[in-house]
């Protein structure tokens, strides 16, 4: 079987190690020979010297999740040698540095082992410990380049770019992967059979595409959006947000005649003052937003709940991370979703957005703001370690220059003046959304923003049908962000009843298990779901299956639970399939899932992927 | 609580104030606070403070977090948007109105369990930021909502309602932000509207995070004897260091004053104050020796009052830091913000 652009690769190595470098080097080059690319990257809660993983799936056919199973192993780690071993496919590949040989490694005779002395290369050619620990890693780059016939002439000039301002980097870099690169081919069977085909011009299937991660994304796409306040507290893994913010605003923001920064960046004290800040602003008519991570939520409770029932309008990226508590900060898991839904004490219930990929984070920061202002309440974009930290290949952003942002209902200086009275919880178009004024504007617009009972005059109460009128208008506000929030995406074919439903980054492993699962003969439908609350879209397609898949990355099935408390379907037609480990979900394990309950028609078992999901 | 609206009665003779504006346009509802309490006499003062500066009522924007204080922003300037946020968040709230527009004047009314207890971060750290607002404290030593408590401003030995007596140490609010860097700090009483207007004018005007500390006694709570907040023992302790006059940009001097008797100290926009020293020996210009002042004083029971520090330049603000234009940042149009389509295409080439 051709597996040419097609294969796995994981490269074990220690973290500070500067490895992160080789593997972007690895990936870029691949992408850049026109052969899409997935990178996932798994990382410890650490700074220096602990283990660390980059898998580099090459896929001609543009999945972007794991297949679970790896075909190179790269292992640098001697204290991860024993399991990097095992996870090995059968007929896989092993590197390992054989300065040190370990007789032990070849325990498994189903595999091939290469050894390259990568330590005494470099000892020999560099000098100093740092420099020599550095170009170990670079130098693993450049053995793969001669294993996979990888272009070199381009990983010169990705490190040409990369060390720009820093030319001596280039050579040194460079003398590395040449190391590496010349040992291989004089020492190991170059290329191997698992190896890069480049697809060039018209063939190419990365031209009019982009690497990025989600974060990066998310920040980039406020800036679009006119977002000119953003507020945070840095916690892992969303911190990247707002830097991508900062970098971005830094160069696109300046206003070029007074230099002025037209944004304001603040670093708050916790994230509580981070949301505090956020609804400030936005009370006050900017576009403001913070981004954190499931603890982060934790702590802005309260300040949710205030949003909610004063309807101040705020956007929040919640980039997901593995829980409870601290849980595993630098692992990915989808396990905030009923803590976002319903943020806070009281009836409460919150917009949520779960974008799929980098490329839905760049636009999904765009809706939320213009969501957030329509229907005057927080919006939770709902992304994860996995979508902000992970460089994804993606369709080119694109912007709309006619792009006007929707400032929702707001009442302006004129329209004030010429009003009798302003009334700022009333429903005056039918649809649950009351209009707003901004301070400084017209005296007639001034109100009372309280979180205590309010009438629907803005008055403060302890009247209980006053208190109803207003709890009532904002279920029917509910009701009405069902029309506005992004549709969920939706392949039915109505000859079939089975789904599959998932959200968020398991979508690229739900599209390739669908594959796979095709080529067993089993047919299932899918629906991505795109936001909270759900509408009838969300409900015809739950009416229409007999069984559905809910696949999620938490150990509760809280999107399963969203699902049975907020549409009718019934409990039991609704099957989860879970995958908590922290890793980013495979397709192998929804495949395994689906496969474990439904009996296919015509069963190919040699499509099934073997290994560890 | 309940809501009052306050009948508007007008009268052809009320005074009016360059904008034609009476001291009834700055009021707002009707107080539900105990009869006798400090807080209603703030709430006048900030009436009188804000009617003598010529405010926009709309330009005003009064923020509160959760408390007796707190409700207080209800009372007064109805024509200002009012944002009562959650208990101890006030200063976040006011951190992201600020950001997003400049242009408006912003008071925070707290109590000494918003800021000394559940927001004692929050406040410390928009000292931190030099956020341009006034922030007054009403403080009275006592949790008022909930009954009783003892909050973080009670002093060691004061007495309880029920008689309990408290043995932790006070936090001084005022220590607190001459410590923390704030470039206006001033402590006042209730009960002293002479002494309260003016530092109210002036902290609004300052530039920069205005720090003004009110005893106000509780009298459901605390104004028995045995406690340090009462009225008879804040009459009785407090003894005021420095007089602050204010008096609003292009306006005359009209207090008559012995030469040599004030220190006029200018503020950023022209404003000026004249500070009046009743204590010979005191310097509110110099942060140290303040500070020194005040905690001498304390020890022996008693308050120093008036404006304690002023840096009259304010330093850097919030703003300054964050080099923001002068045009209000929700007020920029759209097509200055977003970038457009031609930069994206050159963003995007760093990612292929």
């Amino acid at each position: 079987m051709d597996r040419t652009n097609d294969f796995a690769i994981k490269i074990a190595t220690v973290n500070g190690t500067g490895s992160a470098s080789a593997n972007t080097l690895l990936m870029k080059s691949i992408f850049r020979s026109g052969i899409p690319v997935m990178g996932k990257n798994y990382f410890p809660s650490n700074i220096q010297g602990l283990p660390t993983w980059y898998e580099i799936r090459v896929t001609k056919d543009a999945y972007v999740a794991r297949s679970g199973k790896i075909d190179i192993m790269v292992a640098m780690n001697a204290e991860t040698y024993a399991r990097d071993v095992r996870e090995v496919a059968s007929g896989g590949y092993l590197i390992y540095d054989s300065t040190w040989p370990r007789p032990a490694l070849l325990a498994r005779d189903d595999i091939t082992v290469m050894g390259v002395p990568l330590a005494k290369l470099c000892n020999e050619n560099f000098n100093g410990v740092r420099t020599r620990i550095l170009m170990k890693n670079i130098c693993y780059a450049g053995v793969l380049a001669a294993l996979l016939d990888l272009d070199v002439g381009k990983i010169r000039g990705l490190l040409a770019e990369t060390y720009a301002k820093k030319p001596q980097l280039v050579d040194s870099n460079m003398k590395a992967i040449q190391l590496g690169y010349d040992y291989a081919k004089a020492n190991l069977a170059c290329p191997l059979p698992l190896h890069v085909v480049p697809l060039h011009d018209e063939a190419s299937k990365t031209r009019g595409h982009i690497l990025i991660d989600g974060n990066t994304a998310a920040g980039l796409g406020c800036v679009y959006a006119g977002a000119t306040v953003a507020a945070w507290y840095p916690i892992t893994p969303s911190t990247s947000v707002m830097d991508a913010f900062k970098g971005f605003a830094d160069k696109l923001r300046v206003d070029p005649e007074s230099g002025k920064k037209n944004f304001a960046f603040i670093q708050a004290e916790d994230e509580l003052a981070a949301i505090g800040m956020v609804l400030g602003a936005n009370w006050n008519g900017a576009r403001a937003f913070t981004a954190t991570s499931g603890p982060g939520v934790s702590l802005m409770n309260e300040f949710l709940g205030l949003a909610y029932y004063a309807e101040v309008p705020a956007v929040l990226f919640d980039i997901q991370r593995v829980g409870p508590s601290t849980g595993m900060p630098t692992r990915t898991q989808q396990c905030d979703i009923l803590e976002a839904a319903y943020a806070s004490h009281g009836d409460t219930k919150h917009v949520c957005l779960f974008p799929r990929d980098p490329e839905e984070c760049f636009y999904f920061a765009r809706d939320a703001f213009d969501l957030a202002e329509r229907l005057q309440t927080p919006i939770m974009v709902m992304s994860d370690l996995d979508i902000g930290m992970n460089d994804w290949m993606c369709p080119d952003l694109t912007w709309d220059d006619s792009y006007v942002p929707d400032r929702g209902k707001v009442y302006t200086k004129e329209q004030l003046e010429k009003m009798e009275k302003f009334h700022r919880y009333l429903d005056v178009d039918g649809d649950g959304i009351p209009y707003r004024t901004l301070p400084g504007v017209h005296p007639k617009g001034a109100y009372f923003t309280r979180g205590s009972g309010h009438t629907q005059y803005g008055a403060y109460t302890e009247d209980s049908a006053e208190y109803q009128i207003v709890l009532d208008r904002l279920t029917r506000k509910f009701a009405t962000a069902k029309r506005l929030v992004p549709l969920p995406v939706v392949d039915h074919d109505p000859k079939i009843d089975i789904a599959l439903v998932a959200y968020g980054s398991s979508d690229g492993a739900v599209k390739e298990a669908r594959d796979i699962l095709s080529a067993h003969g089993l047919k299932a439908n899918y629906m991505r779901l795109r936001s909270f609350p759900f509408g009838e879209d969300v409900e015809k397609f739950l009416e229409a299956h007999k069984l559905i898949f809910v696949i999620e990355q938490n150990r509760d099935a809280q999107m399963r639970s969203l699902l049975t408390l907020e549409t009718r379907v019934p409990k039991e037609k609704l099957r989860s399939l879970l995958h908590y480990s922290g890793l980013p979900i495979s397709s192998e394990f929804i495949v395994k899932g689906v496969l474990a309950e439904v009996e296919p028609k015509a069963r190919k078992p040699e499509a099934v992927a073997g290994g560890a999901a | 609580m309940t809501f009052l609206p306050k009948p508007k009665v007008r009268h052809p003779s009320l005074p009016k104030n360059a904008l034609g504006l009476t001291r009834r346009d700055y009021e707002g509802a009707l107080s539900t606070l105990c009869a006798g309490c400090g807080h209603d006499s703030i709430t006048a003062a900030v009436i009188e403070a804000t009617w003598g500066l010529d405010l926009e009522p709309q330009n005003m924007v009064k923020l509160s977090g959760i408390g007796c204080s707190s409700k207080t922003t209800a009372y007064f300037v109805s024509g200002g948007h009012g944002f009562n946020s959650v208990h101890g968040r006030m200063p976040s709230i006011a951190t992201g109105a600020n950001a997003a527009n400049r242009a408006l004047t912003y008071v925070g009314i707290s109590g000494d369990g918003d800021t000394l207890s559940i927001g004692l971060g929050q406040f410390c750290h928009a000292i931190r930021r030099n956020l341009n607002m006034a922030y007054l404290i009403e403080n009275n030593g006592v949790y008022g909502l909930t009954k009783g408590q003892f909050s973080a401003s009670a002093d060691l030995g004061t007495k309880a309602k029920k008689g309990e007596v408290n043995q932790q140490p006070p936090i001084d609010p005022v220590l607190l932000a001459l410590t923390l860097g704030a470039t206006f700090v001033a402590r006042s009483f209730s009960g002293d509207k002479q002494q309260l207007v003016p530092l109210i004018q002036a902290a609004m005007r300052h530039k920069g995070f205005a720090l003004v500390d009110i005893l106000s006694p509780c009298v459901t709570f605390n104004d028995h004897e045995g406690s340090t907040k009462s009225y008879q023992y804040t009459r009785e302790h407090y003894d005021a260091a420095v007089h602050a006059d204010f008096v609003p940009f292009q306006r005359e001097i009209s207090a008559d004053y012995a030469a040599g008797e004030t220190l006029p100290v200018v503020l950023h926009d022209g404003s000026r104050i004249l500070l009046r020293k009743l204590d010979a020996n005191y310097d509110p210009t110099d942060r140290g020796a303040a500070m020194s002042a005040i905690q001498e004083r304390l020890k022996k029971g008693e308050f120093l009052t008036g404006l304690l520090h002023v840096d009259a330049s304010g330093g850097k603000e919030f703003h300054d830091v964050n080099e923001t234009p002068a045009i209000p940042l929700n007020q920029i149009p759209h097509e200055r913000l977003s970038p457009g389509s031609a930069a994206l295409a050159k963003v995007l080439a760093r990612y292929r």
